[in-house]
């Protein structure tokens, strides 16, 4: 491979490689605005000039091509000389801004301001003013001021989301971005604008002055609006989710995710509708019972129906993990082999750059665990054909609203006599459930999911129920939840009864008199790796941050069968 | 090189001090001097200390003229108070500074009247009062509101000029 020199490091290169993109490659940052890797090079905001010997000039680094033998500095006097030339150009019409501004906090400009700003501004005359408050899309809001003009959101319209919406209009430092005539940034994409905006000119209507960044925390995690599972943020305060953004996967959705996922996949969790405590159907009316009363009445209940009475649905809605638990109580505490799970395709939700036509995160995963009828049993179809003609008398659904999904329905599960529901909220499906169990949310619990493409990822907690402890369970803390005590209204949001699914039917086998020694999502996770070939030999620590791709093997025999 | 000498220490005592009576007599007349001397207390609270521009009492936010706050409700003074005393939450208003505080509360058991937060308000908006008499009987009473903590401007002018001279 070919090298270059870069402030005295030998470096290898690709061919073709621009000295931005080798550098990267090697952890070293040459600042940036307008370049970005997913778009192409635009080379208007000169923050990237660095010094090459041999060249007359200073070279912007995101367009110059390495070549063999190159010597770079990054951080001589002249290059530095010369940031801190662009830095007093740009601010010069940029606002003060910071304190009002949604970005402070995860700024560009803000940062690099501090490392490569003088501190001083010599700039005596009026600043320009400019519109501060556009309307772009549904989900955007442009501030013409903090605009840097450097059209990388111009580059995504066009580029990524294919859907030419912004551009530039008038000259000089009178240069700002506007729709086209007609348009509005409305793509299903628009709000990644607002994420590669590298100051605060793009902000998002949905979470717009609702927390400053520092006060909240980030968990990695996972979107469950489809079966492409962006890797996201979940962002925090107080337990409540405020926003969720994309976070760098290539194999799965690069810097990517769709506004669908971004606006509607957390809104339960923080929601009136849900369901925060186990309750009973008795004399037609959910009462509210403890965790020993609902897993001793269930128990009673279940007893009481032949093993090829009682019915189970997993759900591509929950991890895998959940779904493994629940054939090994059917198969091994009930005896039962009717077990499936619902598919959830909408042919209308699918495009070419990340969304899916399988709109549920999991169902690559439900099948893997397990969620498969038994050779004797019944399949989906078949076990709603069984309830109608009386042959399943009970039914046990894990985190799957299946009654939305098929209003027919809501006639045939009455004639079942008990019915059993894990829910994080409230909907058709609990309205009809004779025993209700409170189930954590995806984004309350640890656990793994599978995308299309067999890729497992994790997801972690980002918000504590009563069962979980944030500082015990490692999970994300802000300052606020580090120094918060119990008498303080910022630190003392809602916490939920909810348990995670694995968890409930653990405890469930308990009253059953089957004692299953799992007390965290992990464990759960490697007896399954050694259970089930296709997730052989993996650990949470394998999959990490990023997700590993299963063996394409299992995935086919799967997919087929 | 060393030279030998007894070393006197402070504790002891000269053979005047161990007489005892001069010392006996400089402290009483100390005593009288003192009972003659014009007096400092003051009858609190009857009577009230008010304090200088200098002094540091309970942290308020500027109630402006046409009874806006003045505060954007950037979080900044939340996020510089040592004592995580400042709760703020900010929405949005139609006015020019775009946001505004929908909430502020400052919990005064955890406030420590360091200053901080008026150092760091980039609007001048919240600066120390001379409020100094706080009383509460149970935890809920100590944090307060809005509605407390908001002061017409003109009551806080001489605080406002004090900050602007030395700040
Ligand atoms: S709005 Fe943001 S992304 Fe678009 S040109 Fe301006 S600074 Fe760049
Ligand atoms: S494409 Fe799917 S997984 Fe990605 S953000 Fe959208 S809904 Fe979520
Ligand atoms: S005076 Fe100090 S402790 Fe009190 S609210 Fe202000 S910054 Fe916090
Ligand atoms: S620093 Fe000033 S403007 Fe900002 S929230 Fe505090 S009082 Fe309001």
């Amino acid at each position: 491979m070919p090298k270059f020199l870069i402030d005295e490091k030998e470096i290898e290169f690709q061919t073709g490689q621009t000295i931005i993109e080798a550098a990267r490659d090697h952890g070293i940052d040459i600042p940036h605005f307008c370049w970005h890797p997913k778009l192409s090079v635009s080379g208007n905001c000169r923050i990237c000039l660095v010094e090459v010997e041999k060249m007359p000039k200073l070279m912007i680094a995101c367009s110059t091509i390495a070549s063999e033998g190159m010597v770079v500095h990054t951080q001589s006097e002249k290059t530095l000389e010369a940031r801190n030339a662009v830095m007093e150009f740009i601010l010069i019409n940029h606002p003060l801004d910071c304190p009002i501004c949604d970005e402070a906090g995860e700024c560009k400009l803000q940062d690099y301001a501090y490392s490569h700003g003088e501190g001083e501004s010599r700039f005596t005359e009026e600043k320009n003013q400019k519109e501060k408050h556009v309307q772009f899309g549904p989900q955007v809001m442009f501030d013409g001021e903090r605009c840097i003009s450097c059209s990388r959101c111009i580059r995504f319209c066009d580029e990524i989301a294919k859907d030419p919406e912004l551009t530039f209009v008038q000259r000089g430092d009178s240069v700002t971005i506007t729709t086209f005539p007609g348009e509005e940034l409305d793509n299903p994409y628009s709000m990644n604008v607002i994420d590669i905006c590298p100051v605060g000119a793009l902000t998002s209507i949905d979470f717009r002055f609702k927390a400053r960044v520092w006060d909240m925390s980030a968990t990695k995690s996972i979107c469950t609006g489809c079966s492409r599972g962006c890797n996201i943020d979940i962002w925090v305060r107080n337990n409540e989710i405020l926003r969720l953004t994309p976070r760098h996967n290539e194999e799965v959705n690069s810097y990517w995710m769709c506004d669908y996922g971004r606006l509607n996949t957390f809104k339960n969790v923080n929601a009136e509708t849900r369901v925060d405590c186990p309750q009973l159907r008795r004399e037609g009316k959910l009462v509210k019972v403890g965790w020993d009363e609902i897993y001793a009445e269930t128990a009673s209940r279940i007893k009481s129906f032949a093993k090829d009475e009682v019915a189970f649905l997993g759900s591509a809605h929950a991890t895998c993990e959940d779904n493994y638990l629940l054939v090994k109580f059917a198969r091994t505490v009930i005896g039962s082999g009717i077990l499936d799970f619902m598919n959830h395709i909408d042919p209308e939700f699918g495009d070419d750059l990340l969304k899916q036509n399988d709109v549920a995160p999991n169902s690559m995963g439900a099948k893997l665990a397990g969620i498969s009828p038994l050779k004797s049993g019944l399949n989906f179809e078949g076990i709603i054909k069984a309830i109608r003609e009386g042959k399943i008398k009970a039914l046990y659904i894990l985190e799957d609203d299946v009654v939305s999904a098929n209003p027919h329905l809501e006639n045939i599960f009455a004639k079942l006599d008990l019915l059993i529901v894990h829910s994080s909220n409230y909907n058709n499906t609990t309205a009809l459930a004779d025993i209700i169990f409170p189930a954590a949310a995806i984004a309350e619990k640890n656990g793994t999911l599978i995308n299309f493409e067999g890729v497992i990822q994790r997801i972690k907690p980002a918000v504590v129920t009563i069962d979980t402890d944030r500082a015990l369970d490692g999970m994300e803390m802000s300052r606020l939840d580090k120094f918060g005590t119990n008498f303080d209204r910022w630190a003392t949001g809602v916490k939920r009864d909810a348990r995670a699914s694995w968890k409930i039917l653990t405890g469930l086998a308990g009253a059953l008199g089957h004692k299953m020694k799992f007390n965290m999502a992990e464990e759960v996770f490697s007896e399954m790796s050694n259970q089930i070939e296709a997730f052989k030999g993996l650990d949470y620590d394998d999959i990490g941050e990023t997700g590993v791709k299963l063996n394409v093997k299992f995935l086919e025999q799967k997919v087929n069968a | 090189m060393e030279q030998k000498s007894v070393k006197r220490r402070k504790k002891d005592l000269s053979f005047l001090e161990r007489i005892y009576i001069p010392e006996i007599l400089k402290g009483l007349s100390l005593t009288f001097k003192n009972m003659i001397r014009p007096k400092f207390t003051i009858e609190y609270p009857e009577e009230r200390f008010i304090p200088s521009a200098a002094y540091r009492g309970r942290p308020v936010l500027i109630e402006e003229n046409n009874g806006d706050e003045r505060c954007v409700a950037c979080g900044l003074c939340s996020r510089v108070c040592p004592a995580l005393a400042i709760e703020v939450q900010a929405a949005e208003t139609e006015r020019e500074q775009e946001r505004y505080p929908e909430k502020f509360e400052i919990n005064m058991l955890r406030c420590i009247f360091c200053g901080f937060c008026e150092e760091v308000c980039p609007e001048e908006a919240i600066v120390m009062s001379k409020d100094y008499d706080l009383t509460f009987s149970n935890r809920e009473e100590a944090i307060y509101g809005k509605d407390k903590l908001l002061v017409p401007v003109n009551q806080l002018q001489d605080r406002i000029d004090f900050l602007r001279k030395y700040k």
